[in-house]
């Protein structure tokens, strides 16, 4: 049974089944990440004075995944291009970068994400709050029952606030070195992950679904390169309209990265 | 007639990925830049770099995904979607000052 309007636009619509087909799933992810940025805007606006952090994450990691992005975004294209100029041969170069950009983009989330559940805040029992790196944790280290120590690289700071805003003068001059610390001084021991804050729960939930959408979209990426690459010998308009259609998906993840990295890395 | 349909030049894409590829990294530097701008309070900053991000998704969804030359069908469910997305927007605004009745509000 042949399958209708693949290839050939719909008289009604004007444009193919698949085109159509994206189109109205891209618009259901619109309204899912719209949803997720207006909480963001609901967690930012009602988090209190001082409380909202600034500075927490890489804003050269996130650069080089917004290059990275942005050129798979145009070697998508290229793919698309070369397909419609029936240069097969350049069509593979340019998804072969697509796949290897999309992976260089989720290696360094995963380093990015392996940083904050390395990273620590320890509430001490006198007040102060320890905050860097973990170091090493002593072989008998067990905080129920208060024994052992823990080494951060980082530094000691009396007041919480003082570690929301790290691109403040005095954040930036604070020294980080190694501090040992004993599991008895310890009141509470939290790493950043998405638990720590509201902060830290809404970029892990929005970056954690945004990198999913990249790793499904490169994986339709890499089968239309690999195996589902054979149907350019027998229906190559075909093909090359599903080349558009997974086009458009990966361009709209780039299009969501676009706004998650100023409101996640520079705001 | 859509973007898709018109005659295709690799060539006419180099050029075309060139240029908004240039124009992507003028807005990343621009969005960086406005980050760091002394005397300047973080509403004005963030309405400035959320500006440059606006003209960054312009070219990528204009020229990159062909929606300034798309059919007519693709604006109309693009229109839908504008306006579901502001009323998501403004119901979540609009419900940050809207506390039922004989709540206590801290």
């Amino acid at each position: 049974m042949e399958i209708p309007y693949t290839v050939q636009n719909r008289p009604d619509t004007g444009i193919y089944n698949a085109k159509l087909g994206i189109w109205l799933f891209l618009a259901s992810e619109v309204m899912l990440f719209g949803g997720l940025f207006s909480a963001y805007v609901l967690l930012r606006a009602g988090a209190e004075p001082g409380m909202w952090p600034h500075g927490w994450l890489n804003v050269t990691l996130g650069t080089v995944n917004t290059l990275l992005l942005a050129l798979s975004a145009i070697t998508t294209l290229l793919a698309w291009a070369a397909c419609k100029v029936r240069e097969f041969g350049k069509f593979k170069f340019f998804h072969a970068c697509t796949i290897l950009l999309a992976l260089s983009f989720l290696g360094i989330k995963s380093y990015e994400y392996h940083d904050k559940f390395i990273h620590y805040e320890i509430a001490l029992n006198d007040g102060t709050f320890a905050d860097g790196h973990l170091e090493e944790k002593s072989a008998d280290f067990d905080l129920k029952k208060k024994t052992g120590t823990v080494t951060l690289l980082g530094h000691i700071v009396t007041d919480r606030k003082e570690l929301m805003d790290l691109r403040t003068p005095e954040a930036k001059k604070a020294e980080h070195k190694p501090i040992e610390i004993k599991a008895a001084d310890i009141k509470k021991m939290q790493n950043y992950g998405p638990w720590h804050n509201t902060y830290t729960a809404i970029y892990f939930t929005m970056t954690g679904l945004h990198a999913l959408h990249i790793l499904g979209g490169t994986l339709v990426i890499f089968y239309l390169w690999g195996p589902g690459s054979r149907m350019w010998k027998t229906d190559p308009e075909r093909f090359t309209n599903r080349i558009e259609v997974s086009g458009l998906f990966w361009h709209f993840v780039d299009l969501v990265w676009i706004f998650l990295f100023p409101v996640m890395y520079l705001t | 007639m859509s973007e898709s349909e018109k005659p295709v030049t690799l060539e006419g894409y180099y050029k075309l990925c060139k240029i908004i590829f240039g124009v992507i990294l003028l807005a990343i530097g621009g969005m960086i830049w406005a980050s760091f701008l002394p005397h300047f309070g973080w509403p004005a900053k963030v309405a400035i770099i959320l500006a440059i991000a606006v003209v960054n998704a312009f070219c990528v969804a204009g020229y990159l995904m062909h929606l300034l030359s798309e059919k007519k069908l693709i604006y109309t469910v693009l229109m839908f979607t504008v306006f579901f997305v502001i009323g998501l927007f403004g119901l979540t605004l609009w419900a940050m000052t809207d506390f039922p009745t004989g709540t206590a509000v801290h």
